[in-house]
């Protein structure tokens, strides 16, 4: 029998602290598969490629059409959403292994609260709320929102941390991620208001002066963020806090 | 604290080329008198070291900014891990490995060069055309001096294009294109000038002048 098989190699790990290993899986192949249906077919069915069986893969997922994040993973060597990538466009076998920057729960899941805990950090919100009804913000002009809605598409799925060079134990680099979003949050005319305090936030160790520039980030968005411009603007504005703070506060 | 960090690393970043950067420039324009022969370099030579308060000029604009620029520089290379080059082999991912790889290289070929030359100097030792020739004609030491100036060159050229990211000049991708492009330029330019002044110390035609 010559029926078409999917040859997945996925790296795994069974807790926080045990040691990875490598298990492959032959699936059955059916046209128009993305990973996590190949994934979905393992869950089915534990058996791995020597026949024997295993326990299912972990991983995340959630929205399966790219805006969710969930499903970040390493795939044939570039980090990149599971749901996007379809078998019929990646080379075989299959290599998935997990985000390793972030800390591994289980096989192919990853704690991505890293991520969650630098939003706080640079404040990527807009405070709104008061004892008394604030009234109206300003507009915002409608070159600002276009640019601003290209922002606002980050999902926070990790990407662009896994493939920066900078972002590893070694160093405190939040990431291009974060520094995007305050990037947003200052472009917005309400936002602008509390500009400062994200300014003073991305100063410390670990903010937007310890990007190194080597554009990885942009390159494995898979919204298409334009995050090393954003990089750039908030180092523009940074240069222009730090003069004003020192020559005129 | 938050000033602080951040005022190294813009530290850091200005130094590089103000004052370093700047007196890469003018050691290399000495050097390409060079190729005049040995008076014109000599003359230079001396110019330099007949400048009035010479020992602070040195220490201010070379020797502090070098040491400060090469620790806090040699602290942020550690920092990166440059295994994910292999997986994602972009330009600028492969320029960030270079720039820290040719930093770590140009500082040792400064330790080794500064000890040969200035170093001798305040020993008493003449630092002269003869100097030069008498080192570079050793094929092992002309290849070093090769691969530490062109090292250093390519730091210079492509931290001016990390320097106008980092400081917010060049802001879009069309801007830093064109400036990898101008900076590139600079880099071959530069090395030029420089690999031809380090052959003209051992052009056969001088060293029958110098005898």
């Amino acid at each position: 029998m010559s029926e078409k098989q999917i040859h997945l190699i996925v790296s795994r790990q069974d807790g926080p602290e045990s040691k990875p290993y490598t298990e492959e899986f032959k699936i059955p192949y059916r046209p128009n598969m993305n990973v996590i249906s190949v994934l979905m077919e393992v869950q089915k069915n534990p058996v791995n490629a020597k026949g024997e069986k295993t326990t299912p893969v972990v991983w995340e997922m959630n929205c399966l059409e790219e805006v969710c994040g969930a499903c970040s993973m390493v795939i044939n060597g570039k980090a990149r959403q599971a749901c996007s990538a379809l078998i019929d466009q990646l080379e075989q076998p299959i290599r998935l292994d997990a985000m390793r920057t972030f800390p591994i729960i289980r096989d192919l899941m990853v704690d991505r609260s890293r991520m969650f805990d630098a939003l706080k950090r640079v404040k990527a919100w807009i405070p709104i709320d008061g004892t008394y009804d604030l009234g109206q913000g300003p507009r915002i002009p409608e070159k600002v929102r276009q640019t601003a809605y290209e922002l606002s598409k980050c999902m926070t799925c990790g990407v662009c941390l896994e493939v920066c060079p900078n972002v590893n134990s070694n160093s405190p680099f939040i990431g291009a991620a974060p520094i995007s979003q305050a990037r947003l949050f200052n472009t917005h005319p309400t936002g602008e208001m509390n500009k400062e305090e994200r300014l003073e936030a991305l100063m410390y160790d670990g903010g937007a002066p310890d990007c190194g520039n080597s554009q990885n980030c942009v390159q494995a968005c898979p919204k298409g963020i334009p995050l090393t411009t954003s990089i750039a603007e908030i180092n523009r504005q940074l240069t222009v806090y730090s003069f004003k703070k020192f020559f005129v506060s | 604290m938050a000033t602080s960090h951040f005022f190294n690393r813009r530290l850091h970043s200005l130094l590089g080329i103000i004052p370093v950067g700047a007196f890469l420039l003018v050691h290399l324009t000495v050097n390409y008198m060079a190729t005049r022969g040995p008076e014109s370099f000599n003359s230079a030579a001396h110019f330099m070291e007949s400048l009035p308060y010479l020992a602070v000029l040195e220490w201010v604009l070379i020797f502090l900014p070098l040491l400060y620029h090469a620790i806090y520089g040699l602290y942020v290379a550690f920092q990166a891990d440059y295994g994910n080059v292999t997986n994602y082999g972009y330009f600028r991912n492969f320029m960030f490995m270079l720039q820290r790889i040719t930093g770590v290289i140009t500082l040792i070929f400064l330790g080794w060069h500064i000890w040969e030359t200035r170093v001798q100097m305040a020993f008493g030792e003449e630092l002269n055309f003869e100097m030069m020739t008498n080192i570079l004609s050793n094929t092992g030491m002309m290849i070093f001096y090769i691969v530490g100036v062109v090292s250093a060159i390519f730091h210079f050229s492509n931290g001016m294009w990390s320097f106008l990211v980092s400081w917010g000049i060049t802001i879009g991708p069309r801007s830093q294109r064109l400036s990898s492009y101008f900076w590139m330029l600079v880099f071959v330019l530069v090395s030029i000038i420089a690999v031809s002044a380090l052959f003209a110390f051992v052009n056969p035609e001088y060293i029958v002048t110098i005898g």
